[in-house]
C-alpha cells in the first residue's frame, strides 16, 4: 500500500536542518503501523509526506500503486481526498459547524449532494455512538467524543490509509483507551493504520512499530502480542 | 448553491460589525456614483430640452462677410444671398437636398391691437416651413400654397404672443391684427418647442418681399437635406455647400466668412462629445470613491483569511482543492459588495428622485421664458445595471489578493498556525 524509498527532507529556515535521511519503508494493505520516536526525531514529517501535506526533497513514495511527488494542489488535495484520512492530536474540527457538518465535509469536496453526504454522516457517527450528538458543536463535546468525531470524518471518504498523529496526545487515559481500541476494531476490519505517537503504551497497539531516531530509521519491531507491553494489559502508559 | 450560501453567511455572520462597517464604504461609494450620475443627467436633461425638437436635417445658410482679399476685391465685402441661389442648392445637390428655401427676415416689427402691441421678429418664409420641426402648430392653420399666390397679409403667431395681443389665445383665430402699419389677419397660433427664446412671426414669403422689399436679397435659405445621417457626411456636405457658394459669389475658396452655415447635426454631434466627457469625468469621479470602499472590503477580506489560515489548512487537508477556496472567498468577497452596493444603489436612486421633485424649483423666469437649469435628473436602467456590473467587477478585485492569500498557504503550514 505505502512504499518508501530512500526519502530525504530538508527544511531551511535560515540554517539547514536536515530532518529525514533516507527512510525505506513498505507497508501492506490492512496493516496496523505505528511509529515511534522522540520528539524532533522527524515522525511527524514523516507523517505529513505519508499525508501528502509536505513534500520531500529526494527519493520515491509510491501510495496505492502512485507515484507521489511533483503533484499540482489540485491533484494533491484530490489524493487527500479519495486515499488518505486524517486524525489529527488536536482534532481540527471546524468550530463553527455541528459534527455532522464535520463530517460531511470531505464529501462536499468530493461533490457529492448534500442529502447523501449528510445521510452518510449520521451513519458514520452512529457506528461510532454518537448519533445523539450529531447536532452539537465541537466546543460542546468532550475531548474523546470530538476524536470520535474527528475518526469518523477521517473514515467517511473509505480512505485507503488512515493517518493519525497523536491521536490520544489531548486526550485522558481512559478515553485514549477507547480510541486505541477503536483503531483497533478499525483494523480488524481491514483498514490500513499509521499512528504516528510517542507513547509506547498506544504504539504497543500496532502490529508493527516503527522506531525514528534522528531522522532514520532505527528498527522495526514485529508486535504479536499486543499485551505484551511491559505497562500492563489495559492501562496505557501516558 | 445552498452550500455555497451558508457558507459565506456563516462566516459573514461571524463578523457582523466589521463587515457593516466595511460594506458602508462599499455603499457610500455606490450612492456617491449614482448621484452624480443623477445630477449630470440632470444637466445633460436641461440642455437638451432647451434645443428643442427642432429637425436635424436642416442647414441654415446666411450671408457674411468675406475675411479674405480675391481677385480685386478687399476683404470685408457683404455677401448677399437671394432666391437664384436657394434654387441653385436644389439643383446642384439634387440626391441631397430635399427642399432649398430663401426666408425674409425683418427685425422689430410692432404689432398691435387695441388692447396691447409687442415688438418682434417678422420671417416672410415658404408653406414648406412648417417641416422644419422649429415649434408645433396648436390652433388653426399654417400658411399655404394660396397666400403665397396671392401675397395675403395673414400671420402665425405665437400662443403667448397671442395672449398678449388678445388677452386670450382662443380668441386669436381670425382677427386682425396691426403690423407696422398694415392690417393682417391671425390665422394660426403655435407653440414653443422646448425652452426657445425665438418667437417670431411668420407671413408669407411674398408679401413679405412686397412690404419689406430688399430686391432679389433674401436673409436666410433654409436646406433640408436627405442621406446624411452621420455628423460626418453632414460636415462635409457644409464644406461642398461653403465651396459652391464660394463660386458663386466670387470669393476665396478658403473664406470661412462668406456664409454663415448653422448645422445642427454637426453642432449636435459636438454637444454630445462634450456630454460624454462631462459623464465620464463623473464616473472617474464615482469609481474613485468607490475604490477606497473596494480597499476597505480587500484589506477586511486579508485579515479574516489570515485569521482562518488554520481553516484553509483543515479544508485543504480535508482534499478542498484550491479553486474551491478560491471561490468561497471571491464569493464572500461579491457577496459583501454586492448586498451593500444594492443599499447604495437603492439610497442614490431615492436621492436622485428627491433632486427630481427639487428640480422643479430651478425654473427662473427670465424676461417671460422660462428657463429650468436642472431637468429630470434620475438614472435610467442602463445605469443601474453599470453600476451593478462595477460591483461585481469591484467584489472580484476585492477578493482576489485575500483569495490569492488564502490559496497558496501549504496545508502544512496552515495547521501549524494558530
Amino acid at each position: 500500500m505505502i512504499h518508501l524509498e530512500n526519502i530525504h527532507k530538508t527544511y531551511d529556515n535560515g540554517q539547514a536542518l536536515h530532518v529525514l535521511k533516507g527512510i525505506n519503508l513498505h507497508v501492506e494493505k490492512g496493516e496496523f503501523v505505528s511509529i515511534m520516536g522522540a520528539s524532533g526525531s522527524g515522525k511527524s514529517t514523516l507523517l505529513n509526506i505519508l499525508g501528502i501535506l509536505d513534500n520531500y526533497d529526494a527519493g520515491t513514495y509510491y501510495l496505492d500503486g502512485k507515484l507521489i511527488r511533483d503533484l499540482t494542489e489540485t491533484r494533491a488535495a484530490d489524493y487527500r481526498n479519495r486515499m488518505i484520512g486524517f486524525v489529527f492530536q488536536s482534532f481540527n474540527l471546524i468550530p463553527f459547524k455541528n459534527a455532522v457538518e464535520n463530517v460531511a465535509l470531505p464529501l462536499f469536496y468530493r461533490g457529492e449532494g448534500r442529502k447523501k453526504r449528510n445521510k452518510l454522516a449520521m451513519e458514520y457517527l452512529e457506528r461510532l455512538g454518537l448519533a445523539e450528538w450529531a447536532h452539537h458543536l465541537p466546543n460542546e463535546l468532550s475531548g474523546g467524543q470530538k476524536q470520535r468525531v474527528a475518526i469518523a470524518r477521517a473514515l467517511i471518504t473509505q480512505p485507503r490509509i488512515l493517518l493519525a498523529d497523536e491521536p490520544t496526545g489531548a486526550l485522558d487515559s481512559k478515553t485514549s483507551v477507547e480510541v486505541m481500541q477503536l483503531f483497533r476494531e478499525l483494523n480488524r476490519e481491514g483498514q490500513t493504520i499509521i499512528v504516528v505517537t510517542h507513547e509506547s503504551g498506544v504504539a504497543n497497539q500496532a502490529g508493527r512499530i516503527v522506531h525514528i531516531k534522528d531522522g532514520q530509521i532505527e528498527r522495526i519491531e514485529e508486535n504479536i502480542r499486543h499485551d505484551a507491553s511491559p505497562f500492563g494489559m489495559d492501562g496505557l502508559m501516558k | 448553491m445552498r452550500d455555497l450560501v451558508e457558507e459565506i453567511w456563516s462566516t459573514i455572520s461571524r463578523n457582523k460589525l466589521r463587515t457593516i462597517l466595511t460594506g458602508l464604504s462599499v455603499a457610500w461609494g455606490i450612492f456617491i456614483l449614482i448621484v452624480l450620475l443623477g445630477s449630470g443627467n440632470g444637466l445633460i436633461h436641461a440642455f437638451q430640452s432647451a434645443s428643442g425638437t427642432m429637425a436635424t436635417n436642416v442647414l441654415e445658410v446666411r450671408g457674411g462677410w468675406t475675411t479674405l482679399a480675391y481677385r480685386g476685391y478687399s476683404s470685408g465685402r457683404s455677401i448677399k444671398l437671394n432666391e437664384t441661389d436657394a434654387q441653385a442648392v436644389r439643383e446642384r445637390f439634387p440626391d441631397k437636398v430635399m427642399r432649398s428655401q430663401a426666408q425674409l427676415l425683418q427685425s422689430d416689427v410692432t404689432m398691435s391691437t387695441m388692447k396691447d402691441y409687442v415688438s418682434q421678429r417678422l420671417y416672410g418664409v415658404y408653406p414648406e416651413y412648417v417641416e422644419l420641426g422649429r415649434f408645433v402648430l396648436s390652433q388653426g392653420r399654417f400658411l399655404n400654397a394660396t397666400d403665397m399666390k396671392e401675397r395675403r397679409k395673414v400671420v402665425v403667431m405665437n400662443e403667448s404672443v397671442a395672449e398678449q395681443l388678445f388677452g386670450s389665445a382662443n380668441e386669436a383665430i381670425g382677427r386682425d391684427v396691426k403690423v407696422s402699419s398694415l392690417v393682417f389677419k391671425v390665422v394660426g397660433l403655435y407653440q414653443d418647442a422646448g425652452n426657445s427664446s425665438d418667437r417670431p412671426s411668420y407671413i408669407p414669403f411674398t408679401t413679405s418681399n412686397v412690404l419689406f422689399g430688399k430686391g432679389r436679397d433674401v436673409d436666410m435659405i433654409a436646406v433640408s437635406v436627405k442621406n446624411l445621417e452621420t455628423a460626418d457626411k453632414s460636415l462635409g456636405f457644409e464644406k461642398e455647400l461653403r465651396s459652391m457658394m464660394a463660386n458663386r459669389k466670387d470669393y476665396s475658396q478658403d473664406d470661412t466668412g462668406g456664409v454663415w452655415i448653422w448645422n445642427r447635426l454637426a453642432q449636435d454631434q459636438e454637444m454630445g462629445q462634450v456630454m460624454g466627457l462631462l459623464n465620464i469625468a463623473l464616473w472617474f469621479i464615482g469609481i474613485c470613491t468607490l475604490l477606497s470602499g473596494i480597499v476597505g472590503v480587500s484589506n477586511i477580506m486579508l485579515i479574516t483569511v489570515k485569521e482562518r489560515t488554520r481553516e484553509f489548512g483543515i479544508y485543504k487537508a480535508l482534499g478542498a482543492r484550491p479553486m474551491a477556496i478560491l471561490r468561497m472567498i471571491l464569493l464572500e468577497s461579491i457577496t459583501i459588495t454586492l448586498v451593500f452596493g444594492y443599499v447604495g444603489l437603492v439610497a442614490g436612486i431615492a436621492a436622485t428622485e428627491y433632486m427630481n421633485v427639487l428640480a422643479d424649483q430651478t425654473k427662473m423666469e427670465i424676461y417671460g421664458q422660462t428657463i429650468q437649469m436642472f431637468k429630470d435628473p434620475t438614472v435610467d436602467v442602463m445605469i443601474a445595471v453599470q453600476a451593478t456590473l462595477t460591483l461585481v467587477i469591484a467584489g472580484l478585485l476585492a477578493g482576489f489578493f485575500p483569495a490569492r492569500k488564502a490559496v497558496s498557504v501549504r496545508p502544512i503550514e496552515a495547521l501549524k498556525a494558530d
